[in-house]
């Protein structure tokens, strides 16, 4: 890595970041524009969670991340509050790693 | 769902306690693929936003170059365009403001202000969320580059934590059928491209998700 590749990284992404809240932060955005970027936030937050627990590279993998995300559906299932959901995730994977 | 202020802030340390782990295996691999520990520190305080950090240092490391390295960084962080703009209703304020706090743009303030019922309540946990975890990602990079060490967050599951943290901020978000078939088909496009596209690649095209979303879950 050099100095430039992370200042162009550092610029794309503040590019990035910073499109909505710059350009139409004084400004309402039309009902039906937010109603379609609020549902583009919720697929791509699917999307990441589907990624961070089954990507490995460019395979796919069924392991203890797996496992931690089942545990941490059960526990808001059951309405477990945040802190706990997290834990729950984090525990159980790392049991399974650890027998494994 | 949660609407006190400490809840937030307690939910916020939580996940940054997470962050700050995973910042110092940032800082560990960043000082192994050859950045100093200011070029670390810098990347994670300019770019903040993990995931595309990991891949671009991976790439280099894999010799791909900085220039691969720096695109597949920015296709991967292409998801912040919808997230700003998901945010600009909690983003109101003077423009010097909404420059600064831009750069919070990140997956969990997102998910954090986007989970709760009010822009107010909103506003909130992303000012609280995204300077927590400015701070634990900024002082886990700074421990990892200039103390290096065998740390090893996944045998914590500490990479298991991150999944379920964003389900579990998700799902107050999925009232609608609309919204659950679309979580739904973008979580399935981007593991079936998975294989087929390089970094940052499935991502990108999960966006497409939305659409399938809007197609089938009318109401």
């Amino acid at each position: 890595m050099t100095w430039a590749g992370v200042l162009v990284l550092a610029a794309g992404t503040y590019a990035m970041k910073a499109a909505g809240p710059l350009a139409l932060g004084a400004r309402r955005l039309p009902a039906r524009a937010h109603e379609l970027t609020t549902l583009l936030a919720v697929t791509l937050l699917g999307a990441l969670i589907a990624l961070s627990t089954f990507a490995s590279g460019r395979h796919l993998a069924l392991d203890a991340r797996a496992a931690g995300l089942g545990a941490a559906a059960v526990a808001i299932a059951l309405r477990a509050p945040f802190v706990v959901v997290v834990a729950v995730a984090a525990a159980v994977a790392a049991l399974l790693r650890a027998v494994a | 769902m949660r609407s006190s202020h400490r809840t937030i802030l307690r939910d916020g340390v939580a996940i940054g306690l997470a962050v700050g782990t995973i910042g110092i295996s940032f800082g560990v691999l960043g000082r192994a693929a050859g950045l100093s520990p200011a070029m670390a520190c810098a990347m994670s305080a300019l770019v903040f936003a993990g995931g595309s950090q990991f891949l671009a240092i991976a790439v280099v490391t894999a010799g791909g170059g900085v220039p691969a390295a720096v695109l597949g960084g920015l296709l991967l962080n292409a998801r912040h365009v919808p997230f700003g703009i998901a945010l600009v209703p909690m983003l109101r304020g003077r423009l010097a403001l909404r420059a600064l706090s831009s750069q919070l743009v990140i997956d969990e303030s997102t998910a954090f202000a986007l989970a709760q019922p009010t822009p107010e309540l909103g506003r909130r946990a992303f000012y609280t969320v995204g300077i927590t975890l400015f701070l634990f990602w900024q002082a886990g990079t700074a421990v990892g580059a200039l103390a290096g060490g065998a740390l090893d967050p996944s045998a914590a599951g500490i990479d298991a934590a991150f999944p379920a943290g964003l389900l579990a901020l998700l799902v107050p978000q999925l009232r609608t059928r609309q919204a659950r078939v679309a979580a739904l088909a973008g979580a399935a496009i981007a593991l079936a491209a998975t294989p087929l596209l390089p970094a940052g690649g499935p991502i990108l095209v999960a966006a497409l998700g939305a659409f399938v979303g809007l197609a089938v879950g009318r109401r």
